[in-house]
């Protein structure tokens, strides 16, 4: 690459200064605040402050609420995850294989990218209506009587159906291109070599979908992780009650409604470690390891 | 081992174009046949048929005997070489070679010791823990060439595989290939668009052209006698001469009135003369050939420019003083080929 160089040693900075004021302003002074005020106990009015150490993290180790919702996070991400994979991948393999009106297929499943997260959840709330949801009438078919936002159960099992239909046509789009990349000459080849198709995908499409599948595997714990905040906050109408709520939603509740800033300081600080620990999983293994041609 | 039988055999793509017009003909086992002809003549897709990786639109197509049309490419024992190499990248070299066996139950002792056979006729014994990304062209050539060869499969198809290597390799691996057949004995299809691999590989060529087989013939056949205008330009390096010219008063005559042969019989009208450039005579003759370029090409020359008016080559041999000018040359009789100017036909 070209070394460009620059006669005034201003001009660099003066040209990086917006994208390193926003990043100081939006990402590392928040960072730090609720780095620092999780160890401090707060007036919910600001009148003073009380240094605590450790205390509010403690707290949280101790707390049966939040190490239920935490062990919830972890199904839940690990649920949404699996699912959105397994079936936008079984969509985009199908999808592969249609020769007639292959466009508007495609279209029709991506559709579902454009809605808004708090959109899908109020989809998924008129879904599993207590009185006239059609998927509700559709289960208490078959004799199970889902009454969300009242069964913990059901409440999660809603949460996790939305979020998986809201995630499923990124996926898609991924697979999809990541399927059709796949050089024909080496499918073909594949064909003369085994003739089950069931092995042949185990065995050749998938390794080669493995970059793509990796990368989404990122991506998807994220978005199950923060991004299911909307869809979590419709699907409860801002009243969990009992009901599950993922970690990124107790900071919002602990801190917003019970003006906890302390305690909902250090739940932040704990999800910024889990989120570094996941990039650094994703550049430390899998961009290394997964690469091909 | 195996003979192929065509019978009628033609591809129509679901948009109408008729790839492939109703073809037949038979390979014999052991042969070497070399499918030629220009980009989109139908070659490749003749080729993928017989794989079974294209529908056969209409015919039959035989392979030893058993109708293959409806089986599925993985069960009509053949093996194919592809242009790219189409190696699975994320296998090793032995893998690649080893995965048809293992999707057949080959036990896996067999495997290794095929793998192994095959590693050590193809100079792969060093590379077979290497990814395919870590290899050179030529090595992956072999590794594709390897795969194939384990399977003892009963045909060999290959699919322009030497269009990806540098000119020096391409020779070396022309050779490879085809003694590995000769050594093997199986049964090949070869397609190619070079016409001197053609040439220089086949037991047999077939020049297609348009969708249509414009002849079949031994390489010698093919280049001594071209059954058409087609084949007589395709074929050679240079190709053949072709001149407008006529039966005139009992004689073939060029536009300048020269008389080269005496007609056959009484008749008359336009036709083709073809005559190949290492035919022509110099230095004698009726005929005046304008010289306006010598090409040097070591072993021997190639003087292009004009007979009677048309743009015409010949060959001249290293120690000739070949100069540009005015030269004097014979066109021997029995080197001639005459072809129908309207349908390009040999007469």
């Amino acid at each position: 690459m070209k070394r460009a160089g620059f006669d005034n040693p201003w001009l660099p900075i003066l040209l990086l200064l917006p994208q390193l004021s926003i990043i100081c302003l939006f990402f590392y002074w928040p960072a730090w605040q609720a780095l620092r005020s999780s160890f401090f106990l707060e007036d919910p009015f600001g009148f003073g402050e009380t240094f605590v150490g450790l205390q509010n993290y403690t707290r949280l180790w101790d707390s049966p609420q939040y190490m239920k919702n935490a062990w919830f996070t972890l199904w839940f991400s690990f649920l949404v995850t699996f699912f959105s994979l397994a079936i936008a991948l079984l969509l985009a393999v199908k999808a592969d294989t249609v020769l007639r009106g292959a466009r508007t297929y495609r279209t029709l499943l991506m559709w579902v990218y454009a809605v808004a997260p708090p959109v899908a959840g109020f989809i998924a709330l008129i879904l599993f209506n207590q009185r006239w949801g059609p998927l509700t009438e559709a289960f208490a078919q078959f004799g199970w009587l889902l009454r969300v936002r009242l069964e913990y159960f059901d409440t999660a099992f809603a949460m996790i159906v939305a979020s998986v239909w809201k995630q499923v046509p990124v996926n898609f789009i991924f697979f999809l291109s990541g399927l059709q990349s796949i050089p024909r000459a080496v499918r073909e080849a594949a064909l003369i070599d085994n003739r089950s198709g069931i092995s042949r995908f185990w065995t050749v499409t998938f390794p080669l979908l493995a970059p793509t599948g990796f990368f989404l595997l990122i991506i998807n714990i994220t978005y199950s992780l923060f991004d299911t905040f909307g869809m979590i906050d419709t699907i409860l109408r801002n009243n969990p009650g009992d009901q599950p709520v993922t970690l990124v939603y107790q900071v919002y509740l602990d801190g917003f409604r019970g003006q906890d800033i302390g305690g909902s300081s250090a739940q932040s600080v704990v999800l910024m470690v889990l989120v570094l620990a996941l990039t650094v999983f994703q550049f430390r293994l899998v961009e290394r390891r997964i690469h091909y041609t | 081992m195996a003979r192929v039988t065509l019978d009628r055999v033609h591809k129509v793509y679901p948009n109408g174009f008729e790839a492939v017009r109703p073809t037949s003909f038979q390979i014999e086992d052991g042969e070497f046949l070399v499918l030629v002809g220009p980009s989109g003549c139908g070659k490749s897709t003749l080729l993928r048929m017989i794989a079974g990786l294209e529908d056969i639109t209409g015919g039959t197509l035989t392979i030893d005997g058993r109708e293959v049309n409806s089986v599925g490419p993985a069960d009509r024992d053949i093996a194919m070489v592809f242009q790219n190499y189409a190696l699975y990248p994320h296998m090793t070299v032995r893998r690649n070679i080893a995965y048809g066996l293992a999707n057949r139950g080959t036990p896996r002792d067999r495997i290794a010791a095929k793998v192994e056979e095959a590693a050590r006729m193809l100079n792969l014994t060093d590379h077979l823990d290497r990814k395919p990304a870590q290899l050179s062209g030529g090595q992956r050539q072999r590794v594709a060439m390897g795969r194939a060869i384990v399977r003892d499969p009963a045909l060999f198809l290959f699919d322009e595989p030497l269009s990806n290597l540098d000119a020096k390799l391409r020779n070396q691996m022309r050779i490879e290939i085809k003694a590995l057949q000769r050594r093997l004995g199986v049964t090949s299809i070869y397609v190619t668009h070079d016409q001197v691999e053609a040439m220089t590989m086949a037991d047999r060529i077939i020049v297609l052209n348009g969708g249509v087989i414009e002849q079949i013939g031994t390489p010698a056949e093919i280049y001594h006698s071209p059954a058409s205008t087609f084949v007589a330009s395709f074929m050679g390096a240079p190709p053949m001469n072709l001149i407008e010219a006529a039966f005139e008063t009992g004689a073939v005559r060029l536009p300048d009135g020269t008389a080269v042969m005496d007609a056959p019989g009484g008749r008359s009208g336009p036709i083709t003369l073809g005559i190949r450039p290492e035919d022509v005579r110099l230095g004698r003759g009726s005929a005046t050939f304008d010289v306006a370029l010598v090409e040097e090409l070591g072993a021997h020359r190639l003087l292009h420019g004009k007979l009677s008016g048309q743009p015409f080559t010949a060959h001249a041999l290293k120690e000739s003083d070949a100069t540009t000018g005015s030269h004097r040359i014979d066109l021997p009789f029995e080197a001639l080929a005459l072809f129908d100017r309207e349908t390009g036909m040999r007469l």
